[in-house]
């Protein structure tokens, strides 16, 4: 036996052990999220169920469990009940329904079974009667209606588009602007005094702008009421299976299928833009349906401002702890200091965040650049800028770390070799040092991305929000809006998960988002990775 | 014979360590000067101070005067900078920068603030050309420094010395890591850099010395034992220790 663990045979088993067990521990995770994640988007077949009460119920099945027998004896044969995703919470008030396998008398799938998705109130089941426009009826159920359908809902989707344009573009902007100039007065007034004479032509001709602002604002609020009044000019008059009858405007309509008449083919034509909805357009129904592109563009744009922060910061002190000072009791007091710093936790940085970046600097910045708009903070509360700067500091020892490795790694000869030409220590450091530790500098920022896009507890309380209104990044000068809020996708797993008042409508968006959220860490990683190989290979280091 | 450096008296110490004592003697001008010894006698930190490469090392204290040009190298107001640019030094083990062969050719003279393409192109070209290595690399000036040979990195490394041009050579036993027919080849570019540099070469290999010399120190625990004609030192030592040495009876 202890010849056997001499040979070392045991002991490779059980590193190999190891490596199999994290190996198969993430690829679980990865596998379970997938399963339940990316299954949402199929657009599975509508069941009729008839039960043995004659109720009859329609909708998509979506899990199947034993039902739970406390105290049985063994052997008993196991009850199942099935989860029904029966939609039309406008008519029932719920959305799923558990039911007993053992109460149903038969299920069926009509081919002619709708499925509505709605931008309010969620999915709606069942059957078309009729189409209407102005109250007439277009077509009817027997004749070419699923055609009729189609067609209508995707003009009165164009419809949408134009109105969102006009609500969130048009009449946004001018509100932006109106404020803009209200502010101008407002600063005036607060530089040379309310009455001052002086000022008196230059608010004229502002409250002019204002003025003609508004007319535009009057003009659009028309064009907005007439886009309005012809939305709701088309209706579905669909029935349920319980034979209730329900209007449904078109233009509430995001999409409409038959599941049950449908091919692979054109499933899989709806899945694919069911996916694409959701990674580029806005969340509706408090986050359970919809999309999730503000939070993917947040948690990228935190991720790139963190890192322009935390590179120059955490280089910077690396070259002086590894070049400039001077080795001893001190310098090392600061390495563990620093090393140590990464294992505080996070919620103590946001903490930090906001009673420095928030109240501190933020509150200065707005007492001395936006005095008109006070008492409304502009970055004296929780925004994009503060968030990354805690991270930045969160992440700043991984950076240093990782720098200093790759600043002691280059060897003392490149050093003498650089002075002996007449190089200065800082000619020296920069020219021929630092762009050798560039790829040690790139491993410390992969690692600082990693960790800043998967945080969480920080970010609540420096600026991450539920539902932005908008995006830190629009067409508004000075278009890169610093101070605004903005939402991410490791709190939305949050929010929705664990904060929505549809709990299992919510699940499997944790599924698909979290899922996204790591593909948002390996494409940044990746990203990262190139450019380190790249500098890697301009840098090769190697020696005859 | 013009006089090169002038060292008067030259102690040097680690920390209260001695490594130099009471040195004193000229090298001569646009000449070889070979200096030997044995391993720890003091050569390398000698030669170091020739071009004060010693002031990196915090422990390093140095009494006595290294007159160069005129001008004592070591006084207060002795620029250390430009110094260096006039008193190049080739090391023991080839060093280039992680850069291209162009960058690392170019680097000095970039660090005095030439950016400008067509003069570093010249630069890099004579230099190459001086260090006998332009024909091997013409066709690849923009590789890595590292994808060329060891007795090549020497002889880039000589170039990298030549661009910035220097007065003075310092190698410091720079065939010690290499092959013979590598070491030959920086021999002869030695033999051919004289007519136009002063060289002083610290070597552990006394044939080398011999081959490329015209003056001879041999050190011995960090005092210069003698100086003189390499022929004479070679041939007809007046002092029984180089003999001893010169002979191989030990070192």
């Amino acid at each position: 036996m202890k010849k056997f663990i001499k040979t070392g045979e045991p002991f490779i088993w059980l590193t190999g052990g190891a490596v199999a067990i994290s190996i198969i521990m993430i690829v679980a995770i990865l596998l379970l999220i997938m399963k339940n994640g990316l299954g949402f988007f199929w657009p599975s077949d509508i069941a009729l169920l008839t039960l043995k009460n004659n109720e009859k119920l329609l909708g998509q099945i979506v899990n199947r469990e034993a039902i739970p027998q406390p105290g049985a004896e063994q052997g008993t044969i196991l009850k199942y009940r099935i989860q029904l995703k029966m939609g039309n919470r406008d008519i029932y008030g719920l959305d799923f329904k558990w039911i007993d396998v053992e109460d149903i008398k038969g299920i069926d799938y009509p081919e002619n079974a709708l499925c509505l998705e709605r931008r309010e109130w969620g999915n709606m089941y069942g059957f078309v009667k009729e189409l209407k426009i102005d109250g007439a009826v277009v077509s009817v159920a027997d004749g070419n209606i699923r055609s009729a359908l189609s067609s209508s809902v995707e003009k009165y989707g164009e419809l949408h588009k134009r109105i969102v344009f006009v609500a969130k573009k048009e009449i946004g902007q001018i509100n932006y602007d109106m404020e803009r100039l209200r502010l101008k007065i407002r600063k005036l007034e607060l530089e040379y005094g309310k009455e001052n004479p002086a000022i008196k032509e230059r608010i004229e001709n502002i409250s002019k702008e204002i003025e003609r602002e508004k007319g535009m604002y009057e003009k659009k609020s028309l064009e907005l009421e007439e886009l309005y009044k012809k939305s709701r000019e088309a209706v579905i008059l669909m029935s349920t299976a319980d034979g209730k009858e329900k209007e449904i405007p078109v233009y509430n309509v995001v999409r409409s299928y038959m599941p049950n008449d449908m091919g692979y083919f054109k499933k899989t034509g709806i899945y694919l833009s069911r996916l694409w909805e959701f990674v580029s357009d806005d969340p509706r129904e408090a986050n359970t349906e919809g999309g999730i592109f503000p939070a993917i563009f947040g948690t990228v744009m935190m991720v790139i401002i963190m890192s322009i922060a935390v590179v120059p910061l955490g280089v910077l002190a690396a070259i002086y702890l590894n070049e400039y000072a001077r080795q001893g009791t001190l310098v090392k007091t600061v390495r563990i200091a620093v090393n140590n710093l990464a294992g505080v936790p996070s919620i103590v940085f946001g903490v930090f965040g906001i009673g420095f970046f928030i109240y501190f600097i933020g509150g200065t910045i707005d007492k001395l650049f936006f005095p008109e708009m006070l008492p409304a903070p502009t970055y004296g509360t929780g925004g994009i800028l503060w968030a990354s700067m805690t991270l930045a500091l969160l992440t700043v020892p991984v950076v240093i770390v990782a720098t200093e490795e790759g600043l002691s790694a280059a060897p003392r000869e490149w050093r003498e070799g650089s002075f002996a030409l007449g190089a200065t220590k800082f000619e020296t450091i920069w020219k021929v040092i630092l762009p050798s530790a560039a790829p040690g500098i790139m491993t410390g920022l992969i690692l600082a991305m990693a960790r800043a896009a998967g945080e969480v507890a920080p970010l609540m309380i420096t600026g991450v929000v539920k539902l932005a209104p908008s995006l830190p990044l629009d067409w508004n000068y000075p278009f890169l809006h610093l101070e605004r809020k903005f939402m991410h996708l490791g709190f939305h797993i949050y929010d929705v998960g664990f904060q929505s008042p549809n709990v299992e409508a919510a699940k499997p968006m944790v599924y698909t988002t979290t899922l996204l959220l790591i593909g948002v860490v390996v494409l940044l990683n990746i990203f990262a990775i190139l450019i380190r190989n790249r500098l890697r290979k301009k840098y090769v280091s190697s020696t005859f | 014979m013009d006089i090169s450096f002038k060292i008067e008296k030259v102690n040097a110490f680690y920390n209260n360590t001695v490594a130099l004592k009471d040195v004193s003697f000229d090298i001569p001008e646009k000449s070889v000067t070979a200096v030997i010894g044995p391993s720890g006698c003091g050569k390398s930190t000698f030669i170091r101070c020739l071009n004060r490469m010693n002031d990196l090392i915090l422990v390093f204290r140095l009494e006595g005067r290294i007159i160069y040009n005129g001008m004592d190298i070591y006084s207060e107001d002795g620029d250390v900078i430009a110094i260096r640019r006039q008193i190049g030094m080739v090391f023991q083990k080839p060093n280039p920068f992680p850069k291209s062969i162009y960058e690392n050719t170019a680097y000095g003279v970039r660090i005095q603030g030439v950016n400008k393409k067509e003069t570093l192109d010249d630069v890099v070209e004579a230099s190459l050309k001086k260090a006998a290595l332009w024909d091997e690399v013409k066709d690849r000036l923009h590789d890595s420094a590292f994808s060329l040979s060891g007795g090549q990195q020497q002889r880039l490394c000589i170039a990298r010395a030549l661009a910035v041009e220097p007065k003075v050579i310092l190698f410091d036993e720079p065939c010690s890591a290499l092959d013979p027919i590598a070491a030959a080849k920086i021999e002869d570019l030695i033999t051919e850099l004289k007519k136009d540099y002063t060289v002083v070469i610290v070597t552990h290999n006394m044939q080398q010395a011999a081959r490329v010399s015209e003056y001879t120190g041999f050190f011995m625990l960090g005092e210069l034992i003698e100086f003189d004609n390499t022929q004479k030192i070679f041939t007809a030592p007046s002092n029984k220790m180089t003999e001893d040495y010169i002979t191989g009876r030990f070192g």
